[in-house]
């Protein structure tokens, strides 16, 4: 069952559009933030709410790069490489998010906390090499910054 | 949140006109953006007649600084006065082209700015919604423009009979989930509707077939925060503030090897060697340019001795450049350009969208070629070969992703033909040890 906050927000974000289906994506975006990935109830949720049939959501999921369909990590590290980013170090940084965590690109430690992503411009260029944690930014990364981020966040408890 | 300090460091050369309430604390607030002239340039809309407010616009000079560079106000006077179907303002910030980080301050210091912007491209083509589509990884900027909203409905800057006007004006935030594609119009309309993010055919231009059936205007995050600043103070200073035919300001987005990245709001025209050697404070470690992207990685790159050109539509143009964007990339003389390269198609094989079959076909051969090139198990034809696959993605696609691929790898080819020759010669990459930071 999705959360009664939840429903109230899919209400008030169907309510911008003059089509219900224009919220679709958004409420996987905010579905997926509240459950941790696109589960199947999600996708039933979303289809009966805007009025479509679940297979017109499911085409959307598979079009967006930052819809999951499985579960991901409560931490998801997702280190940039593109250019702005390589020419200063980005791939490093990646390498070493790999090392340090002992996973490789999308895949998740076996307690849940942590997952590794390779992704495309993040928009930081300015502050490359970057990263984000699920939506937060982490900007002008060192080995030594990365290492203490991982250590706080192992300190947060278990997933 | 963007660490403040990598994004406005500022230079003495800059030319404040988007950026001039950024630094002052709080200037996301309506209480901060009332004290610094906010909304009154909607205020002068609304006594204007919507043609006037077009006008005013298309005399400035103002050109999209999503990349295309065509004029903001002959685009809003593509929109049929009258129309059955509802007309829209949908302001692009899915800002996704690598070297580009320009939306991110505008929206999280002055979300304001961009609002009065598009209520007033709302009013100039009388249109009663706007959308804002924010890419999906921009989280906190769809934060910080929902509370801005409302800010501005509180005040009566939006919503109903707006400062006694009689004109309505609704805006609504709309986030995407992870696609580069989105940011080209027409797919980002698809994706506003609720499709997948695939172009659609053009004519009919959304100017005439957009949102939902009806007229729409999409203008990028930067074109639209200029708007206020051109109604307040008029077309005729805006104009003088760049070069013929490129209006105003420009954010540069300074990446790569420079002593100094940062975005810098600087008149249209500023000499690109100029970007580099001052604002950005030069090369790190004294190292020599090899070549410098100009404008967001679809752009082709310019060599050391083309960096004396203008930075403004018509002189990148020449060149055979780009203004695009607005990043420029700096590559030092360490910098391996294979693997520029190879990163580049990676990321457009990556995101193109597989509607049309050049793209979708060649981006991956692009990219498998020059991965195979930049590990040094390259064949001689390489080269020539990536050039073939290439030029035959080059103009045939719907909409400019294929291009994008195309260009940049292109100009890598040609100005660069013996790093690629060397790596075929060697069986390896010469630069691997020399470059900063690469991971093997």
């Amino acid at each position: 069952m999705l959360s009664e906050s939840l429903k109230a927000k899919f209400d008030q974000v169907i309510a911008r559009y003059p089509l219900k289906r224009s919220a679709i994506v958004p409420l996987l975006m905010f579905g997926q933030d509240e459950i941790g990935h696109v589960s199947d109830e999600l996708i039933q949720e979303i289809a009966r709410a805007v009025e479509v049939r679940p297979i017109e959501v499911i085409e959307d999921i598979s079009y967006y790069s930052m819809l999951h369909r499985q579960p991901i990590g409560k931490y998801n590290f997702q280190v940039c490489t593109n250019i702005s980013c390589l020419l200063r170090g980005g791939e490093a940084m990646l390498e070493h998010c790999s090392k340090k965590l002992g996973i490789g690109h999308k895949q998740t430690t076996a307690d849940g906390k942590f997952s590794l992503e390779e992704v495309e411009c993040l928009g930081a260029c300015c502050g490359a090499p970057a990263m984000q944690v699920n939506y937060d930014f982490y900007e002008n990364l060192t080995p030594e910054k990365i290492d203490a981020l991982i250590e706080k966040l192992n300190k947060n408890g278990s997933a | 949140m963007s660490d403040y300090e990598n994004y406005l460091k500022g230079s003495p050369l800059e030319v404040k006109v988007i950026t001039r309430r950024m630094g002052i604390p709080n200037s996301a607030s309506i209480d901060v953006f009332l004290q610094n002239d906010g909304y009154q340039a909607l205020a002068k809309a609304l006594s204007m007649k919507p043609d006037e407010v077009i006008n005013e616009v298309k005399n400035s000079g103002l050109r999209g600084r999503g990349g295309a560079g065509f004029n903001t106000g002959m685009k809003w006077s593509f929109v049929p006065k009258q129309s059955a179907k509802p007309k829209y303002v949908v302001c692009n910030a899915d800002e996704s082209e690598p070297g580009t980080c320009k939306d991110r301050p505008l929206i999280e210091f002055d979300p304001h700015q961009l609002i009065e912007g598009i209520a007033i491209a709302g009013y100039a083509i009388q249109s009663s919604q706007g959308y804002i589509y924010v890419r999906g990884e921009y989280r906190y900027l769809l934060d910080i423009l929902d509370r801005a909203l409302q800010e501005a409905y509180a005040h009566g800057y939006l919503g109903k009979n707006i400062l006694g006007s009689g004109f309505n004006y609704d805006i609504a935030t709309h986030t995407g989930a992870g696609a580069y594609e989105c940011g080209e119009e027409t797919a980002l309309l698809n994706s506003l509707e609720g499709l997948r993010g695939y172009p659609r055919v053009k004519p009919p231009f959304p100017a005439v077939v957009g949102l939902y059936g009806g007229p729409t205007v999409v203008n990028n995050v930067e074109t639209l925060s200029n708007v206020p600043s051109i109604i307040l103070k008029g077309a005729e200073w805006y104009s003088k503030l760049g070069s013929p035919k490129n209006g105003g300001t420009r954010l540069f987005c300074l990446s790569g090897h420079i002593n100094r990245p940062g975005v810098y709001e600087l008149p249209m025209g500023f000499p690109l060697r100029r970007i580099i050697e001052e604002v950005g404070g030069g090369i790190p470690g004294g190292k020599k340019l090899k070549c410098v992207i100009p404008g967001g990685s679809s752009c082709p790159v310019l060599l050391p001795e083309e960096i004396d050109v203008p930075m403004d539509f018509d002189s990148l143009a020449k060149i055979g450049s780009m203004l695009g964007s607005g990043g420029v990339v700096v590559m030092d003389e360490d910098t391996c350009v294979v693997k520029a390269a190879l990163r580049i198609s990676k990321f457009y094989a990556h995101e193109s969208c597989g509607w049309c079959i050049p793209c979708r076909e060649g981006t991956s051969w692009l990219k498998n070629l020059l991965t195979r090139l930049h590990a040094g198990a390259g064949v001689a034809e390489d080269p020539d070969t990536a050039l073939d696959v290439a030029f035959n993605i080059l103009g045939k696609t719907l909409c400019p992703l294929g291009d994008a691929a195309a260009l940049p790898v292109i100009s890598m080819l040609k100005k660069f033909r013996h790093e690629f020759e060397e790596h075929v010669k060697l069986g390896a990459c010469p630069y691997e040890k020399r470059m900063v930071g690469v991971g093997h």
